[in-house]
């Protein structure tokens, strides 16, 4: 098989791909690496130079407003020059294929790709573009591709599970929803495992788990008072609209009964547990409000964490 | 013209030979192996020391891309790809652009593969018009106009109802029908296996389930009109239990495997190869295992290389937007002969699979070497280096997961009706 493609031949990170295969150290080295990030925030001026002169390109072929605001303001607390290209309205729009749409923006000296795709898979095919055309200073960072992976949310809900937890082999952590379509649950399972936390639990119905899920290390739970008792760390999950009727779930009313996090649900829970959801959250939906709003819900602090792990893995990409 | 092939090492499997003979070929046909007959004086001599000389080979689905698709290949390159494979008959499936449900397209492409003069080529009829699984085709006129089978190619008749009436209409006149079992609801918008791998990948799966439920569905109707049912590129142990069982009460139906899924498996796609893009998709390891014992002990009847050139453009995507299929005419010989030797197999038995079996189910009288029979001959050099790579392949298509492999056995002469089509220097 072919060389894991976000190594250099040295086993350091050229590109952030997925979370599955990077070795422990590294994951550890990002979120060590984002600590003192959290700091430049509270600055009065917010900027480090570490990413001086550089292009970071925004590559977003599926629209997020989020997730790219939080790339754009990262990189430029580093100092890089940002260039934000929604591609689903233009290029490839035209009929160009998308390496064709790296290979112009390699040409206007991109120093980094952030990218975002409906496919599966788009960020590998564009780091191993990058390797053929021998452009080993171009990394790529992956920001959701299909349902494959979005190593950077992983791994800032592993920042914030550290913040308030400290050790990781000694939690319980649940992960809950649509984990069929999740590249969000798959990057979160990914870097549990990696970290060694003992016990990842996936609640789900059976329309929502992938085939042959607990390879990937989880314990299978159908029903959600059952998961949830006595965990550490509750993981929510977006329920996509489309998702919500249809033939893998008669309506959100039904959903929420039975997979909605309640306070009554999250008793069951460790006192402390906490709870993360990767937003935009759908209340009534997936999560009561008085959970998202209440006291161990984490949310808000995820999307302030989730730029200093977003400063660590360009700061380290354009470092070596 | 009249040629002597000598000092070979004949492997006949139709024939029961497997001892050293020459052979004598006149008026394009097979005059006598063994001894030459009276008065025989040949324009050309072969000599064939260390080599086998077995009928050219049938590939049981190989896509020439005419019409319609000739920048992913065009006839003249694909029939130069198989005569270099050793190929002189092949069935194409009718999904070209137009698909194969007129029979002025299907005279056209005989006629056209006919003038090449390379191998022979059996187109196969579109099932159902456009191949849309919604109006019968005119399948009396078609046979006519040359085509050996009716097929839906990698699509489904997803009406149940209308499949049903295509098997009778086919069963009224005796045509045979190809189809390769999957559900397309089942299948849905899958890409790959529906396993770890798809699961680990976030690629859409299509579970085993989408070929048992087509086979069970199948095999019901061919009980029901009698119809000559082959299954095109079973890929699931499953899969294959069903038709073991079905055959062992007594239904007649045969059943093939392509090449790719005698070798690889899901765990090959590694990250995210789009030349690992199959139709069917490749399953798991014991599935291929599976497939590999069932086609060395015939239950599985023959392999193909379910050829498909694609170009680099339709490859050099993501994973899911990937135009399935691989190349496969040149590597057809090969890879049989790398999965018979890892089987412990004899070559005899590995050549059936692809020379006599195949012509069986294809209805031909081909894959022979019995005196009379066209001579459609191909002289293997079994120890012969065979690399895989983008300048070695003759086929437009360079699409294949074994590119960059070093294989075994390839052919140094191909005959076609008495003709030498191809000599590999």
């Amino acid at each position: 098989m072919a060389r894991n493609p976000q190594l250099n031949s040295h086993g350091g990170l050229r590109h952030l791909l997925s979370i599955e295969g990077l070795p422990r150290e590294i994951v550890v080295a990002i979120l060590d690496t984002a600590e003192p990030f959290t700091e430049v925030a509270e600055r009065e001026v917010k900027k480090l130079p570490l990413l001086r002169g550089k292009s970071v390109f925004n590559l977003f072929f599926e629209n997020s407003t989020r997730t790219r605001t939080t790339f754009e303001i990262a990189a430029k607390r580093l100092s890089a020059d940002v260039i934000n290209l929604n591609v689903s309205t233009s290029s490839t729009a035209k009929g160009e294929t998308l390496l064709d749409t790296v290979d112009n923006l390699v040409a206007m000296q991109a120093d980094m790709f952030v990218v975002r795709h409906a496919s599966s898979g788009a960020p590998y095919l564009i780091a191993q573009h990058l390797e053929a055309t021998r452009r080993p200073n171009v990394h790529v960072v992956n920001a959701g591709d299909g349902r494959h992976a979005h190593p950077t949310q992983g791994l800032l809900d592993m920042y914030t599970i550290r913040h308030y937890k400290r050790d990781f082999t000694q939690l319980t952590v649940a992960v809950v929803g649509d984990i069929l379509h999740s590249r969000v649950a798959r990057s979160q399972i990914h870097a549990l495992t990696t970290l060694g936390v003992p016990e990842v639990r996936a609640i789900a119905p059976k329309t929502l788990l992938p085939s042959e899920v607990e390879r990937l290390g989880v314990r299978v739970f159908h029903d959600m008072r059952e998961g949830l008792r006595g965990v550490d760390v509750v993981m929510m999950l977006r329920l996509q609209n489309e998702r919500m009727t249809g033939s893998l779930l008669p309506s959100p009313q039904e959903y929420f009964k039975f997979f909605g996090l309640t306070e009554d649900k999250l008793a069951l829970a460790k006192p402390d547990a906490i709870v993360l959801h990767p937003g935009p959250m759908n209340r009534g939906v997936e999560i009561d409000s008085a959970v998202a709003d209440g006291g161990q819900a984490v949310i808000l602090p995820q999307v302030t964490f989730g730029i200093a792990v977003r400063m660590a893995v360009m700061s380290m990409l354009a470092h070596g | 013209m009249k040629i002597h092939i000598a000092n070979g090492h004949v492997i006949d499997p139709a024939n029961q030979i497997d001892a050293p003979h020459d052979v004598f070929i006149a008026a394009g046909r097979i005059v006598a192996v063994g001894r030459a007959p009276d008065g025989f004086t040949a324009n050309r001599t072969i000599d064939a020391r260390g080599l086998i000389v077995a009928p050219g080979l049938i590939d049981l689905s190989a896509r020439l891309r005419e019409p319609g698709y000739e920048y992913k290949a065009t006839l003249e390159s694909e029939l130069t790809a198989a005569v270099a494979g050793g190929v002189t008959s092949l069935a194409c499936p009718p999904d070209t652009e137009p698909p194969l449900d007129e029979p002025g397209l299907v005279e056209m492409l005989k006629h056209r593969a006919r003038n090449l003069n390379l191998a022979h080529v059996y187109p196969h009829g579109a099932l159902t018009i456009k191949l849309k699984g919604q109006t019968l085709t005119e399948m009396g006129e078609l046979a006519e106009a040359g085509c050996v089978a009716f097929s839906q190619a990698n699509t489904q008749v997803r009406d149940t109802q209308v499949l049903l009436r295509a098997l009778q209409y086919a069963a009224t006149f005796g045509h045979s029908v190809w189809l390769q079992p999957q559900d397309g609801y089942l299948a849905g918008e899958g890409v790959a296996h529906d396993g770890e791998v798809a699961s680990r990948l976030g690629l859409a799966g299509i579970p085993v389930l989408a070929e048992t439920v087509a086979i069970s569905t199948m095999l019901q109707l061919v009980r029901a009109t009698g119809v000559r049912l082959h299954f095109a590129r079973i890929s699931s142990a499953a899969g294959l239990a069903l038709i073991d069982e079905a055959r062992a009460r007594g239904i007649a139906v045969t059943c093939d495997v392509s090449v790719n899924h005698l070798h690889l498996c899901d765990v090959d796609i590694g990250y995210f190869n789009t030349h690992c893009r199959l139709q069917p998709p490749l399953r798991s390891h014991t599935d291929r295992d599976a497939l590999r014992r069932a086609l060395a002990d015939g239950r599985i009847d023959a392999v193909c290389s379910d050829h498909t050139p694609v170009d680099d453009d339709a490859k050099q995507v993501p994973f899911g937007e990937a135009e399935a299929g691989a190349t496969g005419l040149e590597l057809l010989l090969p890879l049989t002969l790398k999965w018979a030797q890892e089987m412990k197999l004899p070559l005899a038995t590995a050549l059936a699979r692809i020379t006599s079996d195949a012509a069986r189910i294809l209805g031909i009288a081909a894959g022979t070497l019995r005196p009379g029979a066209a001579a459609d001959v191909c002289i293997i050099d079994p120890r012969a280096p065979a690399p895989v790579s983008r300048e070695s392949l003759r086929s437009q298509g360079k699409n294949t997961p074994f590119l960059g492999l070093e294989l075994t056995g390839c052919a140094r002469y191909t005959l076609t009706d008495g003709q030498v089509v191809f000599e590999r220097r």
